[in-house]
Formats: structure tokens, sequence, C-alpha cells
């Protein structure tokens, strides 16, 4: 397998996982982050030489899966409560500014 | 009244509390005497609930009037701020919830508050669980009571360094990759995380939800025992919750270890132990062979060091997912001075976080972003497998495997804060049973230097009650239970 850039992250990299996690730098972020990031992802390397042939991947150290539960009707918190801690409401909403520009 | 109460375990307390040598309000009283003249020190709070504190002790005393008491009734607590409390604010150590005031409960408090604890407050930790010193709290770091120059570690510092200074008996925290152990370790406490799904998640803010654990901190192994009991259990709320039958862990206390095989992993001691911990944990092991104890040094754990790398990637890829959710909208501190909601949402999220959390945030995006899922995450995941069933393997020979907890004592407030990999590192004998998702716990062992070393003591999934049994005879032939450090 290859790594193409596990010790080198460019800052437009950067700037494209800010992006896609939605949290804006600032010129000075770019450049720590730039050379944080490239530090710890240079550790990341030595994965690649444990032999991973035909092993499945572990998502959750238990057995357990699809847990249900019966389909009914529970209380739930009421409207206003649900929105106690909004920033910005309004008639019965999350505020919010125009999603579509 | 006479005497310190607050000096007290949680087991000391509860007998003189049914004997009425004092009541709740007293113990209680006693509790928030100690942290008006230490907190300022050793800043173990977020929140102090001080008037919800004295009401809860006077509902114990009604308890003990009226013979419904359990261990825990009247018992001063500190419970760590991911923590979800109804009416009192949660801020997970984050800027981004500092006013967030949660409208429900956690199942943990739940089942401390049927217990009949007293809350003293919320206690301090890195922020959202990020970090090993709790230097990446919004609210300020806390201090080390054996020093204050020095970390108390983290996460879960606040609830450590707590109980460590006499501000509660007992606390709660949760562990992730350490963030029990670890804390505990450096302030000479006990901690344990227990088996991934022993305890339900409901309610506890989530970092990285296939490694998450709510567990206790106590003065001694009893007190651990007491509150581990107290929030275990299933609950339909968490799907991961196991519906295990819990068994009464106190009654593996006393109970005989001689037999016991001890497995030590070889790979634990490796460069960056200090020679002080190495030498206490060598006493530990010839310890538990005086105990009749059978010690093998030789296990072998090939994959232990790959631990380090499969936690990094795996908990912040989860960490960003679960992160997503504070986007200035729906609760928490908010921007709303761009143009655009997801301006707002952007700027919202480089002034609510801190730089651990945004480094973290960045790091599981980078993972599971397209071109590099299957390199990091998928990779990741695999060695996870690996890892696993090393330890599986293992536990065929062995009924615990003990291993330092942390390769140091405590550092200085500041040491690593730049080095981020270097702060990584204080977790290294900790992850590897995280991403296991086996539990774990901590004690302490001895002092080097004058600070606290602390055991590891490793089970296999749903045997805390082996670890108990071991540890409480460990501890009782240490002789060192209950020891606090002298708050200068």
């Amino acid at each position: 397998m290859v790594y193409p850039s596990f010790m080198s992250l460019t800052a437009n990299d950067v700037l494209h996982i800010a992006r896609l996690a939605r949290v804006q730098l600032s010129p000075s972020d770019v450049e720590r982050f730039t050379t944080q990031l490239s530090g710890i992802l240079e550790h990341f390397a030595a994965l690649a030489a444990v032999n991973t042939e035909g092993i499945e991947p572990t998502a959750h150290p238990l057995p357990l899966s699809n847990v249900m539960r019966a389909d009914e009707v529970a209380p739930s918190l009421p409207q206003d409560v649900a929105l106690a801690n909004a920033p910005e409401q309004e008639d019965g909403y999350f505020r919010v500014r125009a999603v579509l520009e | 009244m006479t005497g310190e109460p607050w000096r007290l375990t949680a087991h000391e307390a509860h007998e003189k509390l049914r004997a009425r040598e004092f009541s709740a309000v007293d113990l209680t009283r006693s509790v928030l005497e100690r942290v008006a003249a230490v907190e300022p020190k050793v800043n173990a709070y977020i929140t102090l609930t001080a008037d919800l504190a004295l009401e809860q002790a006077r509902e114990a005393d009604a308890r003990f009037a009226a013979g419904t008491a359990t261990p825990l009734t009247g018992i001063p607590v500190a419970v760590k701020d991911l923590i979800v409390t109804k009416g009192v604010r949660t801020t997970a150590g984050s800027r981004i919830l500092e006013n967030f005031v949660p409208p429900y409960d956690s199942h943990v408090y739940e089942q401390l508050r049927r217990a009949g604890v007293v809350m003293v407050g919320k206690a301090n930790m890195d922020e959202f669980a990020m970090g090993s010193s709790t230097e990446h709290s919004a609210y300020g770091p806390s201090h080390n009571p054996w020093n204050l120059d020095l970390v108390p570690g983290g996460s879960s510092g606040g609830s450590a360094a707590a109980v460590a200074a006499g501000e509660a008996l007992v606390s709660l925290g949760s562990d992730t990759g350490g963030s029990i152990r670890q804390p505990a370790s450096l302030t000479g406490m006990v901690g344990f995380d227990p088996t991934y799904g022993r305890v339900s998640r409901f309610g506890i803010i989530a970092f990285g939800s296939s490694l998450d654990q709510v567990g206790p901190i106590g003065r001694d192994v009893e007190d651990v025992a007491t509150m581990l009991d107290c929030i275990s259990g299933h609950d339909p709320r968490d799907s991961t919750s196991n519906p295990q039958p819990l068994p009464d862990l106190r009654a593996y206390l006393g109970q005989d270890v001689r037999g016991m095989k001890i497995g030590v992993p070889r790979e634990y001691f490796v460069a960056g132990m200090e020679p002080g911990v190495k030498a206490r944990i060598d006493e530990a092991l010839r310890l538990f062979e005086d105990l009749g104890c059978e010690v093998d040094t030789d296990l072998s754990l090939p994959s232990t060091e790959h631990a380090l790398a499969v936690y990094y990637i795996l908990a912040p890829s989860e960490a960003s997912a679960n992160l997503a959710r504070y986007d200035g909208v729906k609760y928490g501190f908010s921007d709303r001075s761009g143009q655009t909601m997801w301006e707002n949402m952007e700027q919202t999220r480089a002034g609510g976080f801190g730089n651990e959390v945004k480094r973290r945030i960045m790091l599981g995006t980078y993972a599971l972003s397209a071109g590099y899922y299957d390199a990091y995450y998928l990779k990741a995941q695999k060695v996870r497998t690996v890892i696993n069933r090393e330890f599986q393997a293992a536990f065929e020979k062995y009924d615990i495997i003990v291993t330092p907890t942390s390769p140091t004592v405590a550092f200085p407030i500041g040491a690593k804060i730049d080095d981020p990999y270097a702060m990584y590192l204080n977790d290294v004998y900790t992850l590897p049973a995280s991403v296991a998702g086996l539990p774990g716990l901590s004690l302490p062992c001895g002092l080097s230097e004058g600070l606290p070393v602390g055991l590891q003591i490793i089970g296999n999934f749903f045997d805390e009650g082996r670890i108990l049994r071991a540890a409480y005879a460990f501890e009782s032939a240490l002789g060192w239970s209950n020891r606090l450090p002298e708050l200068a």
C-alpha cells in the first residue's frame, strides 16, 4: 500500500481539511497545524508494516450488533425545553442565517 | 463533630454517618470548607454546586432517619463536566458549551442520585476529554495536590485532583485512552475504567464512541468498587450498554489471590520509562509473588507499539463525527457575525474550540476523507483486531495483566503543551487496553521522587471482579490506602 502524503501535508491540504471540518483557520493556525499534523502523521507510518492480510476490521470491541428496541412512542423533551439552549429561536424553530446563497 | 471528615474514605464516612457521629450536612459542610480553602490553588472544578450539595445532604440525612440509606448516601462526589446533569451547567471543558444547561440527566448521574450522593460540583477536564494534563481545559488547568506546579494528569484531572485534595471523597471520570487511569496514577488515587459497555454512555458528551467509558476515582479500592457497583448495569438508552448481569463487586474484596496467574508484557518495559517508576513496578511484582501469585514477566504482546497510532487515528475519527453537532445552531457558543449560515458555523467552531480539539477534528477528518480512508481508518481498525487477539490469547494463560499506568510521574505544567505528540505518549501504557475495550484499574504502588507511581491491572472482558480482588490484596499488603498529600 502506498502512503503518498504521510509526511508531507501542505498548507493547502490543511485548508482543505479545515473546510471539510467547518473550522475557520487564521494564517498562523494553518502554519502551526501543517507542521504539527505532519509530525503526528509521520508517527502513524509504522502501521503500514503490520500484516493485516485477511484480518477483519474492528469497529466496536464487543460482539453486539443491531440492538433494537420496540417501536413504541415514548415521552420526549417538550419543544420549549429542547429550544431552551438555542442561541436564537423563532416560532418554535432554531433560527439561522439563510442556508442558500 | 470532631476531626476533618473530608479526609475519610467513602466507606469510613458511611460508617460514621450510620453511627450518627456526624450528619450528611456536617460532612458536606466539611468538604465545602475544604473546597473554600484549597480550590483557589487546585482548580479542580469548573462549576461548584454548594447550594445543591447542602440540599442533597439534607435529603441524605432524611434517608438515614428513614432507614433507606445506601453505602453512598450523603457522600460528597465530584462529577466530571462531560457527564450531563439536568439544570446544572455542563461544559465538557469547552468554551463552545460555556452556557449549556442540559435538559436531562445522564444515566450515571441518575444512578448516583438514586443512591443518595451529594454532588459538590462539576470537575475540570481537558476540553472534550482530549488531553492528558487538563491544560487543554478552557477553564484553566487543574494543579496536582502533591505539587501545585505539576499537572494532575488528564483528561479527568479535575476528578482526580478533587479527591486527592479533599474536595470530594470520590468522583466520576471518563476514560477513552487512559483518562481515568493516568490522572489516578499521577495523583496517588485509585481509578477504574470498566469494560466497554459495562456503564451506560447515555448523557455522556461523546468523544470516541467505541472507546468512551465512565468510571470512578477514589482513595481506596473499596470505594471504587462501591461506585462502580452503583453506576453499572444495562440501560436501554445506550445500544452499546451490555445486558450481562452484574456481580456484586464488593464481594471480591478480601478474596485470596494465591495461585493467581499474572502476565507482565515485556513490550511495556521500553525506553521512556523513568527509573523510579520501573523500581516501584519491580517491587510491586515481587509483592504479588509474596502474596502467592504466579508472576510471568515473559508475556509478549507484540503489537503494543501500534496501539498509539491505532488510537490516534480511531479516536479523532470518531471525534470528528461526534463534534460535528457543535454548530452554534441548537445550543452553546454561537458566532453570528458572518453573512451566511456556513460562515457562522466555521467562525463558531473557530472561536469555540481550543487548539487540541481542532487538531483532533482535523486529524479525524483527514483519516476519514476520500483517498485516505483505507490507509488510515480501515488499517487502524484491522490493527485493532490484531491487538484484541493478542490480549485474548494472553487471557488464555493469565488471569490478569499487570503494567505501569504511566511512564512518568506527574510533570510540570507547560512542559508538553507545545508538543502534541509528546503529550500523546503519556497514554502509551493505557491505550492498548482501551483499544481492546478491556477493563483497567490504576492504583498507587509507592512514590518516586516524592510523587505517586501507579500500577495498572488489566482484566478480560467483564472480569472487573478479578481485577478488584487483585487490587484489594495488593493495596492491603502494601499498606497504602487513603494517603492524601499535605497541600502547602
